[in-house]
């Protein structure tokens, strides 16, 4: 086994900022709003370093799919421990119907390049919240899954992964190569420390384009409007528990 | 307050995240609005620098800092971890476990923690300045022996000039150092010492020659020396979180293997550690208005009167424009002296930057304050521990009329 792992980071906009909703409904306001790394690829990244420093594997490779910017967000993965970056151009206009399959067929076809081991995702991305990119690349390459991964553990040839699911915890054994997706208790991320910071000033981000990998960017899907959450609404007090139970009948809820 | 705003992220993370455990409480700053950014005209390096230290003073210092002030409580756990990423050393060389950034990565980095706690910053900062005199100064044995357990907060530092009889006359100082075969034997006592209790490594300054700048020494006292003792703890308006007292040195016998450079150089020693004091401390100034005009802001956005948010009121709007503008103009100020540093001695530049900084600060983070009306005066808020805590900086590391002197000398002396 090559003992790389590719992990995908994805820049969006920071979680703290309050988001608003451009005036024409065709999507939300990112300029001169405060970005950062995706909280669930901060935590990919972290489970890759630490297995690099558990000597599991050799080598973590950053990748990210998006216009100049997202090298900032490859860098802070290197600033975490990553050995390598590599930043799939994706020009601005082709970003904005950038989706989980487009990205799944680039992380596939990269995952093959570099004969990756293992590709490490966060669960979802805070701002699409489509949680498929994990998925559709496993389908993509036929690999194993572990997603919603609480816990992960590399052994030769396979990977034990506990799972959040619905239920509880589920232990899945799968076989390497495979891909995983980070959930929140995974591990605590470090901070990058100054020394590591000027460090990853001299590690490698390669430049590829999409069509270098054979991928098509079109998107079948047309986003046609997007919307404030519904405002919150007063409550209604009632005097009785019939009378809530027949509130409850009315708004068809039981 | 801005509570309204804290459940609507919390319940966009929360959609997706359930409890995040590095969920920030009331009042983390981290949404930025464009013209106060202060990441505008950093390098992609001096960025990334900046947002470790947003994260560290967000995760790890603001859900403490009413703590911190309330209880004063010196955070030498936190402090540790800050110093694991680099911050203990910041502008000291690597050799000696110090991360050799410039005074500009510096400055960014204490604006950035600033935000966080303004008087845990402050003291990160003075032990900076001290872990860097001994690291400029000091003989390969000094570098060798102080250096990496400061970098690294094993050790902390505390900085003493100022006397009960001489502050803004710091040269008429009156701590004798008296050679007795090979020891300094040293009398007399400093006030106002931050951390002074607290800390393990003094750096002091002592008369071992005559009167004046040119008689004065500079020598590394060691807790635990026998002679050296401490008064009673400060009660103080603000800089809670690090201890404040008196060292008192009575017959205190230090090595001559402590000296820092050489005999009467340690005035010199003293004011060259000071400019780069002066520009953490304006650092920190700044980090405090940042924070204060995000609160202003998202104040102004949520409280109504009058039938509509306080944010349509022209004078408020007008008012929290000239703190905007007052924050950048200081900003600049800051970040020009601080490069000027990094080539050259730049004295002056650092005394206007502190002078004009921790002023123009300070009105800012009252202003906001006063803008949060009667809520603004409630420890539940931060805005009033901005103020308290960034009121010193106006007064020490030269007062802001010592700063006026060095910046009228500058223009008047004739060279």
């Amino acid at each position: 086994m090559s003992g790389r792992v590719l992990v995908g980071v994805k820049r969006v906009i920071d979680y703290a900022v309050k988001i608003r909703v451009k005036p024409d409904h065709s999507g939300v306001v990112t300029e001169g709003v405060k970005h950062s790394m995706n909280p669930f690829c901060e935590i990919a990244v972290e489970e890759a370093v630490k297995m690099k420093e558990k000597k599991l594997i050799k080598e973590v490779v950053a990748v990210s799919c998006g216009p100049q910017q997202v090298q900032e967000t490859i860098r802070t993965a290197l600033a975490m421990g990553a050995d390598r970056g590599i930043h799939v151009e994706v020009s601005a206009k082709e970003y904005e119907s950038l989706g989980p399959l487009q990205v799944s067929k680039i992380l596939a076809a990269l995952a093959k390049k570099e004969e990756a081991q293992l590709i490490i995702l966060g669960k979802q991305a805070i701002d699409g919240d489509c949680n498929q990119t994990g998925q559709m690349t496993a389908a993509l390459l036929d690999w194993p899954q572990g997603t919603f991964a609480s816990e992960v553990t590399l052994e030769a040839g396979h990977v034990k992964v506990v799972r959040e699911i619905d239920g509880g915890l589920e232990t899945i054994k799968i076989n390497t190569p495979a891909v995983l997706t980070a959930d929140l208790r995974l591990n605590t991320p470090r901070y990058a420390t100054l020394p590591n910071i000027m460090k990853a000033k001299k590690k490698k981000i390669a430049n590829v384009k999409p069509a270098d990998l054979g991928v098509e960017l079109a998107s079948k899907l047309q986003v046609l409007r997007v919307d404030e959450p519904p405002q919150r609404e007063a409550g209604v007090k009632v005097e009785s528990v019939d009378d809530l139970v027949g509130k409850l009948k009315e708004a068809g809820r039981i | 307050m801005a509570a309204s705003r804290v459940l609507s992220n919390a319940a966009r993370l929360g959609s997706c995240i359930g409890s995040r455990h590095r969920f920030i409480r009331n009042l983390h700053i981290r949404g930025i609005s464009s013209c106060v950014d202060p990441s505008h005209g950093l390098t992609d390096e001096q960025k990334e620098f900046q947002k470790v230290a947003f994260d560290f003073a967000a995760n790890e210092m603001a859900p403490h800092m009413a703590e911190w002030d309330q209880k004063e409580i010196f955070p030498v756990d936190t402090m540790r971890r800050a110093a694991q990423l680099g911050f203990g050393g910041i502008y000291v060389q690597p050799d000696v476990g110090g991360s050799g950034l410039s005074r500009l990565d510096t400055s960014v980095i204490f604006e950035a923690l600033s935000t966080g706690c303004v008087s845990t910053t402050a003291y990160i900062s003075i032990h900076n300045m001290c872990a860097w005199m001994i690291d400029t100064f000091g003989n390969a044995e000094q570098r060798e022996r102080f250096c990496p357990d400061l970098c690294l907060m094993e050790k902390f530092a505390s900085y003493c000039l100022t006397e009960p009889g001489s502050g803004s006359d710091a040269a008429s100082l009156a701590t004798s150092a008296v050679l007795k075969g090979d020891h300094y034997v040293l009398n007399g006592s400093k006030a106002f010492i931050s951390g002074g209790g607290d800390t393990d490594v003094y750096v002091v300054m002592c008369r071992t020659g005559g009167k004046g700048p040119k008689g004065i020494s500079c020598v590394v006292v060691e807790k635990g020396t026998p002679g050296l003792s401490f008064g009673k703890k400060e009660r103080k308006m603000g800089w809670n979180s690090q201890p404040t007292r008196a060292v008192i040195f009575e017959d205190c016998a230090v090595p001559v293997a402590n000296l820092l450079g050489l005999e009467g150089q340690g005035f010199n020693i003293a004011m060259r550690g000071l400019n780069g004091g002066r520009i953490n401390i304006a650092s920190c100034s700044l980090g405090a208005a940042h924070a204060s005009v995000q609160l202003a802001r998202d104040h102004l956005l949520v409280r109504k009167q009058f039938g509509e948010t306080l944010s349509n009121n022209q004078f408020l709007q007008f008012k929290l424009a000239e703190m905007a503008t007052q924050l950048v103009a200081s900003r600049l100020l800051v970040r020009e002296a601080a490069a000027a540093l990094q080539d050259d001695d730049a004295a002056a530049l650092c005394a206007m930057a502190k002078l004009f900084a921790t002023d123009q600060c300070f009105d800012i983070c009252n202003q906001a304050l006063q803008m949060h009306g009667g809520y603004g005066y409630l420890k539940d808020y931060a805005v009033q521990q901005f103020v308290r805590d960034i009121r010193v900086h106006q007064i020490l590391e030269g007062t802001n009329e010592v700063m006026r002197m060095i910046v009228s000398r500058n223009l008047l002396s004739e060279i």
